[in-house]
């Protein structure tokens, strides 16, 4: 049954316009890099730092929209014999699928004609795709989630919009103030949990162990050296993220179990 | 230096024709290299053939060649030193050297040369020693085509691979020394060329200076060292050509130079290591055609430097092009290619219209915390960085690159 | 049959529904009427399943539903609004439907008798509120469930089609099914219902037939009696 939800979920989202929008904004950004850059890794390093900020908005401002958007399919969907939790992680998975195929497609369709294919980037590339397309699941997820807290939709936009604006710049700033501050203290550990407890953060240090590795082993932390060093970094960075897919996911049916339609 | 040459030419001419060679085997009638050095005359060759020979402490005290054939092996048993030069003119060449002695209060050595001319150590290849070659009060002498390897762990107890001191005009070129504490070392050595050497994996510096004036190193390769290269309390050094990367660890960098005057950093390059160049109280250095590619720090630059010139370097993919750990600045960064200049060049000269501003706030920021390396490349560090830019408060407001090149030099 | 016992629903300090509760044995049509915001949808919503109360428990054919799904296998419903994926047009509305229910259904014959055919593959974000309706009544009344829950099915219907819906309900009305429907057609409440349920304030104020409402108020007519039922 939650095929059949998100069959049609999906197929409803990959015919909105909005898809295309997204689709063809991957496309030419992917264009435009390649073109800029000349060269493959630059491309890659420069989409990298786009990713990270890009796919959260994205997956926030589409997952809201679609939300508030589909609530006539969604009421349709509550009166037909099928569980709730089918029907809104049906969507939820729609909006993420049809979301990470726009930036899978979008960008590999540049990146392809290019011969990233048969380069030394295409691990660089890979991860670059897999940390959109979780950030993608996460934001769409959580946003959905504030549409469920919210029937205001203004309401509920902001709140999301405030949301992606938290994990993109307000964590970063407090977390770097409280480094600061709190200077005299031994940080390490702080720091490594802090940036666990968000998802950008931990996409973007995938991101720093393949770009900035030579910066990060300077740092003297035992706890860091042990973290970067050695492969560790990179399986903590990507069971965290996937709980933080799954986090959302679970609030989302807790949460649509109890709401009034 | 002309002098020399005349010296050596009419060295050879007086022993030609009357020079002879000793062979050394098990079953010869001379069987130890003693014995054949013994009764060798000046400038007459001792072959070593194929075999392993017990070699503790031999001593040369005279202008001979001691030449070992594939496969000859000398032999230390762990006591002390292998092979020690006394004499101008001795070459040695050919062997393998194993079990030479450790000590914690004298530096044995495989070969030891002590107020020597003239010498050649070539072709060597030596295991596992405490020193490897090292050379004493010893001049015109040529290190050429060893291999000077071991599998040290810690600093402590491990000696270097090719260490010079109080020498002058020595020559060392295409050795391979890695897994020792520092690949080659020279302290109060003057006038010498380090070149085409490759060292790698030893402990603390690939290659490392004190006190030592007017050298060259150009052409080598220094990867995967504790550090690469350190130059020390020296004057007049022309480091060219050469190769620094994969120096990684905390405080660890490509290049250190530490109370530097008058050198020459030149077509280097510099890639991924920790830091590229730490330059710490060093003044009137040019640094031109390096390039520095995916450093932790380019430039990391501490303490008083002074009229520092850098120019037509390319920077390329750095976390951090430099750093400074303070707002003066009297060194020049001019003409160099950035690849994080964003600005345009709206004549198509090749020179960006905008300035480039190479210190950035964060990088001050990382300096007093050093964990919030964590945040970098963040929105929020990218939105601090840029304010910075527009009203530097906190970083050198004169360190400005004004023609920065809108191509990379090659 | 449907059961509801104790029900109250709160929304937020509005208390929308108190203790209500009433049980349909048999088949016929059942009118659900009141003021506005007297809580006739809420009910309607809550014995979907849309809705849950913060007390009481609904009961269809003899089993408890709230919080389960499948009892809506029975139940066919008409939502007030006629609100449909805009992308999606007539025809993949109706596949969809089918598709999820997968029950047998009767479409094509609806389809005729409402005009349907030359809108099959238009979008529905392209489509007037009336005919939308009419989508809304295939859809409703193509699958053959025993109860049918009608939330003002006659919104922005023309008279004809109004006339189809009347014959549509009294079919299934003769084929013993139970009907739950509210409107403001009163007319529609006179022609149809076999029993009236009235809301008022969170309780049940009135609950019979058309008979014992006018003998309960006096008043001759529907609207007149509901009048006073309001007084």
């Amino acid at each position: 049954m939650i095929l059949k939800v998100l069959k049609y979920s999906f197929s409803d989202l990959i015919r909105s316009r909005w898809s295309y929008v997204y689709l063809a904004f991957y496309l030419v950004l992917g264009f435009v890099l390649l073109f800029l850059n000349e060269n493959l890794s630059k491309a890659v390093i420069t989409l990298m730092n786009i990713v990270v900020v890009l796919t959260p908005m994205i997956g926030t401002i589409f997952g809201i929209m679609y939300f508030y958007n589909s609530r006539e399919f969604t009421e349709l969907l509550l009166a037909q014999p099928i569980r709730r939790r089918t029907i809104f992680l049906g969507q939820y998975l729609g909006v993420a699928l049809s979301l990470s195929l726009s930036l899978v497609v979008g960008l590999g369709i540049p990146f392809a004609i290019y011969g990233i294919t048969q380069s030394s980037q295409i691990w660089d590339f890979t991860a670059l795709l897999v940390s959109g397309t979780f950030l993608t699941f996460i934001f769409s997820g959580l946003s959905i989630y504030i549409g469920l807290l919210n029937s205001n939709k203004i309401k509920g936009f902001g709140y999301a919009i405030l949301m992606w604006l938290f994990f993109a710049v307000i964590y970063d700033g407090v977390f770097l103030i409280s480094l600061i501050v709190f200077d005299d203290y031994p940080l390490d550990t702080f720091t490594l949990f802090a940036s666990f407890f968000n998802p950008i953060d931990l996409s973007r240090i995938m991101i720093l162990l393949k770009l900035d590795i030579s910066a990060l082993l300077g740092y003297t932390g035992a706890l860091f050296q042990k973290f970067f060093g050695t492969g560790q970094g990179l399986v903590v960075a990507f069971i965290m993220l996937l709980l933080w897919v799954f986090g959302p996911m679970l609030m989302l049916v807790r949460k649509s179990s109890k709401k009034d339609f | 230096m002309r002098l020399t040459i005349v010296s050596i030419l009419l060295l050879l001419v007086s022993h030609r024709g009357n020079t002879s060679v000793w062979d050394v085997c098990a079953t010869c009638s001379i069987q130890t290299i003693e014995e054949a050095v013994e009764r060798a005359a000046p400038s007459d060759t001792v072959r070593v053939q194929k075999g392993v020979y017990v070699c503790e402490d031999i001593e040369l005290r005279k202008p001979v060649v001691l030449l070992g054939e594939d496969g000859a092996v000398l032999d230390g048993l762990g006591t002390g030193y292998v092979l020690k030069i006394l004499s101008d003119s001795v070459a040695v060449s050919g062997f393998k050297i194993i079990n030479s002695g450790r000590s914690y209060t004298k530096d044995f050595a495989a070969i030891y040369v002590f107020r020597s001319s003239y010498f050649t150590l070539s072709n060597l290849e030596i295991v596992d020693p405490f020193f490897g070659i090292l050379l004493e009060k010893s001049k015109n002498g040529t290190v050429v085509n060893n291999r000077v390897y071991g599998v040290s762990k810690r600093e402590d107890d491990s000696g270097n691979g090719i260490h010079l001191w109080h020498c002058t005009n020595i020559i060392v070129e295409h050795n391979e020394v890695y897994g020792l504490r520092d690949g080659i070392y020279l302290e109060f050595v003057d006038e010498s060329k380090i070149s085409k050497n490759y060292t790698h994996n030893n402990i603390r510096y690939g290659l490392h200076f004190m006190f030592s004036n007017h050298d060259e190193y150009v052409d080598n390769i220094f990867e995967n060292n504790g550090a690469g290269v350190a130059v020390m309390f020296s004057k007049f050094i022309i480091m060219q050509n050469n190769r620094f990367t994969h120096n990684w660890g905390t405080a660890s960098y490509g290049l250190l130079l530490k109370e530097i005057y008058d050198a020459e950093v030149i077509d280097n390059s510099f890639t991924e290591n920790t830091i590229g160049i730490f330059i710490d109280g060093s003044t009137r250095i040019n640094y031109t055609g390096n390039l520095f590619e995916q450093n932790g720090w380019a430039i990391k630059v501490s303490g008083g430097c002074y009229t520092n010139k850098f120019y037509q370097n390319n920077f390329i993919g750095n976390s951090f092009d430099v750093s400074y750990n303070s707002k003066m600045n009297d060194n020049s960064f001019n003409g160099n290619y950035w690849s994080d200049y964003t600005g345009y060049d709206l004549d198509k000269d090749g020179i960006g219209d905008v300035p480039y501003r190479p210190v950035k706030l964060f990088s001050y920021i990382v300096n007093n915390t050093p964990e919030t390396i964590i945040l970098l490349r963040s929105l929020f560090v990218d939105i601090i960085n840029f304010s910075e830019k527009v009203s530097p408060v906190f970083t050198p407001d004169d360190l400005i690159d004004n023609q920065p090149s809108t191509f990379s030099f090659q | 049959m449907i059961q509801l016992e104790h029900i109250t629903k709160r929304f937020g300090k509005l208390t929308v529904l108190d203790d209500i509760s009433f049980a349909i044995e048999n088949g016929g049509t059942f009118a659900v009427l009141g003021p506005n915001g007297s809580g006739k949808t809420t009910i309607l919503k809550i014995i979907l399943g849309m809705v849950l109360p913060q007390k009481g428990e609904v009961v269809v054919h003899d089993n408890k539903v709230l919080k389960t799904w499948d009892y809506r296998k029975a139940i066919s419903y008409l939502p007030q609004i006629a609100r449909f994926p805009d992308n999606l047009t007539v025809n993949e509305l109706i596949k969809m439907i089918k598709d999820l229910r997968n029950m047998p259904s009767r479409e094509e014959e609806l389809i005729e008798l409402l005009g349907l055919e030359k809108f099959l593959d238009k979008k529905l974000g392209n489509l007037s509120g009336g005919t939308r309706q009419k989508v809304n009544i295939v859809l409703t009344f193509m699958f053959d469930c025993p109860i049918l829950i009608l939330d003002e099915p006659t919104a922005g219907l023309d008279p004809v089609s109004l006339i189809r819906l009347k014959d549509l309900i009294e079919k299934e009305k003769a084929a013993g099914k139970i009907i739950l429907i509210t409107t403001h057609i009163l007319s529609l409440v006179e022609s149809l219902a076999d029993e009236i349920i009235f809301l008022l304030e969170g309780h049940i104020h009135f609950r019979g037939s058309l008979g014992d409402l006018a003998e309960k108020t006096g008043e001759k007519d529907l609207e007149h009696s509901i009048a006073s039922l309001l007084e």
